[in-house]
């Protein structure tokens, strides 16, 4: 495969991690959280759709309709049933807590599911092999470039969201400063429990993009937890956006390194991560901090 | 019947009784000024009547509703609205935006942005600049517009010239001014003793967490005054009792 | 302060001087056991210590550190992988183990250089990738035969019971040792150091400790910890795969251990291991139920009960056994009255 060829592909796969991992950079811009039980869940969303693709027959992008509010309503109990009362104890016992969470939705989905790896590729037709021909002997997948364009659309509404509307505003001003906020009218566990209904309906979404491009079983969801984490780190600097080119980053790393070894993708893509690290630690010294705070702009 | 009603106020930092069995009302229109030492109380009794600081006991009524067990931002839609100490802006936000901000406690009035930036005239340049841009005085005002976007019927006011210079604090005065003469009930908290005295109807100092003194701003004398911010009356009746 | 009162330090309480010889006396008791304890014993024992050991490494870590960890596994597995790749170049199995723990201590110094300055979540998962990153690299090596892994076939040379006593005995050792290293460390100015760092790290840093310094000492002790555990697994299972060596699940066991024993104190993750063991022993074969019901219990203690079983006894009790803190004592004239908590 040419060189751009394996350019173009590390892109189009940046598409797809800055998907899962916005969910992961807004929770943790606004709550200052990380949710461990981050990827599980993108799989919980990945077996809805399945489940309604399998027994009832209908397209994954249609049981969106169901089960992204699920997804959101989900978000909203994960926030007010274990993240709030586990921040009380410390920022970091809800590490603890997503921790646990993770084994149990993990190992509830293999009791539940067992152990074959599903996919969501059979029920929307050819779209996850029919490519595009863009001329020069180069031929792009129509899936990955559908997740592309999803997740700029994705990433552009939130931020949309965000700076325009009152909610939005209410979301960044609780981010900034929790406290202040409640005494300007804002019900702040109200909107950190809005902000994760919306991280959870993009992790929805990310859950039918990764159901689509490959093949799940119940303990894929650590993987794609350290893949969003390390898009969101190499991307770091502050927006929504930067998530976008750490995706890229990481998706080119990893294409380029499955070309030279098999484990040459994985490996690819955590030493690209510690490169990053390394490199913000050194070389930026005191402004690591905030570069790795994930802000939102 | 008094706007503002605390009865007994006892208000914990965790081992620490930083307020106790404060007693006080507040009547509508009414300016008060709240004096003092560092560490007298103050900002914390101001805190625990916005709600951002839980009492231990006692009650606080907003005309005659029992607000004690309230969290802030329904105390926000009552008509409690804090002008915190330090400002407490969200700098990365515009000053549109922390304005615009303050209508989520949906209290209808009369306060608009626009209102805001007649009241604050210095603001009416600054009102697309980011909050972490401001001088001391702007974001001052900032603050100020900001609580009184929410329409309060009870302004707190923390410390308003703290941190700036005497000129602007001469223009944040000007404004105060100008809303207590518009019938605003405010209860402030200042360290600049002759300020307070100049605008507030009544005063009350606080040593060590209680009111040691209480009284018309114009009729209580300087010496009355100090001897109560340095708890001199305290020694004074404790000699008086050991002789 | 008043006339009649007089302050002392005191860092020992009759009761945790009672405490320590019954420690003392059931160690000894446990060194002989061999002689007495049938061999099924032996063998839960064993690994029932290295439950211990692994629970204190994480305990000391996240309790007493701060730094949580969802990666030690990095640890365990390579103590496993590098007693192999040491017996294969003839070193003999038994000081394989300690020389591959300390070699696994050596790698946390540069592994340290760059995870320790990320904080919080970032850390978790940071550890989490370094594991990630080291299953890959053992992979690699020819000698481990990717997943199907290896075994530390020198071992074959002593006969079973021999095998199950030196076993036992190096992990009733390892285990006292890396008790013994902290105890030792909490009491020391270090220890009060790390505490310090744990509650605020800024506000530590400005009275002059020296936090990255501290952190690091903690993470490589942790370190070889969990290196011996994982190289005594070996020795116990005999068998290495990386999967199993580096998977997840050692994290969610320690985290369990901790949460429900109580983190933060050092009595705590004893007991956590203690009661895992139990578990494990009734409920283990249940599948993945048993993990379902592991992942519940630290989620749920993590919400209702943060400071674990342990915490929560010390806590309403007002009892420490093993004296790590200070306490203050002051004697009031008249009748000896004991104020004061502990100082941890």
């Amino acid at each position: 495969m040419s060189f751009l060829g394996a350019v173009i592909d590390g892109v189009l796969l940046g598409g797809y991690y800055a998907m899962i991992a916005c969910g992961l950079s807004f929770m943790f811009g606004i709550m200052k959280i990380i949710n461990l039980a981050h990827g599980s869940l993108a799989i919980v969303a990945a077996f809805m759709l399945w489940t309604i693709a399998e027994r009832l027959g209908y397209n994954p992008f249609l049981a969106l309709i169901v089960v992204l509010p699920a997804m959101g309503c989900l978000g909203w109990l994960l926030q007010r049933a274990v993240l709030e009362r586990s921040a009380r104890s410390g920022e970091l016992v809800p590490i603890l807590s997503t921790f646990g969470l993770a084994i149990v939705v993990e190992n509830s989905l293999f009791e539940y599911f067992g152990a074959d790896t599903r996919s969501l590729a059979p029920y929307v037709g050819s779209l996850s092999y029919d490519s595009f021909d863009i001329g020069a002997g180069l031929y792009v997948g129509e899936l990955a470039v559908l997740t592309f364009a999803v997740a700029i659309l994705l990433l552009g509404g939130l931020q949309l969201f965000l700076t325009y509307t009152p909610l939005g505003c209410a979301i960044r001003a609780t981010a900034e400063d929790p406290d202040t906020v409640e005494l300007v009218g804002v019900n702040s566990r109200f909107v950190n429990a809005v902000a994760a209904a919306i991280a959870l309906v993009t992790v929805g979404l990310a859950g039918l993009f990764l159901g689509l491009r490959s093949s799940f079983d119940p303990y894929v969801g650590s993987m794609q937890l350290i893949f969003a984490f390390e898009a969101a780190v190499i991307g770091g600097t502050g927006s929504l956006w930067g998530t976008l080119g750490g995706g890229i980053v990481l998706g080119i790393a990893q294409t380029f390194a499955a070309h030279l070894h098999p484990q040459g993708f994985l490996l690819a893509g955590h030493g690209v991560f510690l490169l990053v690290l390394v490199g913000r630690l050194y070389f930026s010294g005191h402004y690591l901090r905030a570069l790795l705070k994930l802000k939102l702009g | 019947m008094s706007l503002l009603s605390i009865s007994a106020l006892d208000i914990r930092h965790g081992l620490l009784r930083a307020v106790r069995e404060v007693t006080f009302q507040v009547g509508q229109g009414e300016t008060v000024a709240l004096i003092g030492a560092n560490g007298a109380g103050k900002t914390t009794l101001l805190r625990a009547i916005a709600g951002a600081h839980r009492a231990s006991r006692g009650q606080i009524h907003l005309d005659g509703l029992d607000v004690t067990s309230m969290p802030a931002y329904q105390r926000v839609t009552m008509g409690i609205a804090l002008v915190p100490e330090g400002r407490r802006l969200f700098a990365a936000m515009t000053v549109e935006e922390n304005l615009q901000l303050a209508r989520a406690s949906g209290r209808q009035g009369d306060w608009t942005v626009d209102r805001v930036m007649d009241t604050f005239p210095m603001l009416k340049a600054r009102r697309k600049a980011r909050c972490g841009t401001l001088s001391g005085g702007e974001q001052q005002a900032t603050a100020i517009g900001r609580a009184l976007m929410t329409n309060p019927r009870v302004l707190l006011l923390d410390e308003v010239s703290l941190g700036l210079s005497p000129l602007a604090v001469d223009l944040v005065y000007k404004s105060v001014e100008s809303l207590i003469a518009s019938g605003a009930t405010i209860l402030l908290v200042e360290q600049d003793l002759k300020r307070s005295l100049k605008v507030a109807n009544r005063v009350m100092c606080m040593l060590e967490g209680r009111i040691v003194i209480e009284g018309d701003a114009k009729t209580l004398t300087r010496e009355q005054i100090t001897d109560a911010y340095f708890g001199h009356h305290h020694k004074r009746s404790q000699a008086e009792k050991a002789s | 302060m008043d006339a009649h009162s007089d302050l002392s330090i005191q860092r020992w309480t009759s009761l945790s001087l009672g405490v320590a010889i019954v420690v003392a006396v059931l160690f000894v008791l446990l060194a002989v056991g061999p002689a007495f304890l049938p061999r099924t014993i032996l063998d839960k024992l064993t690994v029932l210590f290295i439950y211990v050991c692994l629970a204190a490494m994480w305990n000391a870590l996240a309790g007493y550190g701060g730094m949580i960890s969802a990666g030690q596994q990095a640890f365990f597995g390579l103590g496993g992988y590098l007693a192999i790749r040491l017996s294969e170049w003839g070193i003999w199995p038994y000081p394989a183990l300690i020389a591959a723990a300390a070699l696994a201590g050596l790698s946390a110094l540069p592994i340290s250089a760059i995870v320790l300055r990320l904080r919080a979540g970032e850390f978790a998962i940071g550890m989490w990738i370094i594991a990630e990153c080291v299953r890959l690299l053992v992979n690699l090596d020819p000698v481990i035969q990717g997943d199907t892994g290896r075994s530390l076939i020198a071992l074959s040379t002593f006969d079973a019971a021999e095998r199950r006593i030196f076993t036992y005995w190096m992990a009733l050792a390892s285990m006292g040792i890396m008790l013994g290293i902290i105890f030792l460390l909490l009491r020391s100015r270090l220890g009060s150091s790390i505490q310090a760092i744990r509650d605020n790290e800024e506000a530590a840093a400005s009275v002059g400790v020296r936090v990255l310094v501290a952190k690091r000492i903690i993470f490589m002790i942790a370190a070889v910890g969990c290196a011996l555990a994982g190289a005594l697994w070996l020795a116990t299972f005999t068998s290495f795969q990386p999967r199993s060596f580096f998977g997840i699940q050692w994290s969610a066991y320690m985290i369990f251990m901790v949460l429900v024993g109580g983190i933060g104190r050092f009595e705590g993750p004893i007991l956590g291991a203690i009661i895992f063991f139990l578990i494990e022993t009734w409920f283990g074969t249940s599948g993945v139920w048993y993990l379902i019901m592991l992942g519940l219990t630290a989620l749920l203690f993590s919400i209702f009960l943060p400071k674990g079983i342990w915490g929560y006894f010390e806590d309403r009790f007002h009892v420490s056994l093993l004296p790590v803190g200070y306490r203050v004592q002051t004697f009031v004239s008249g009748p000896d009255r004991r104020l004061g908590e502990p100082f941890n």
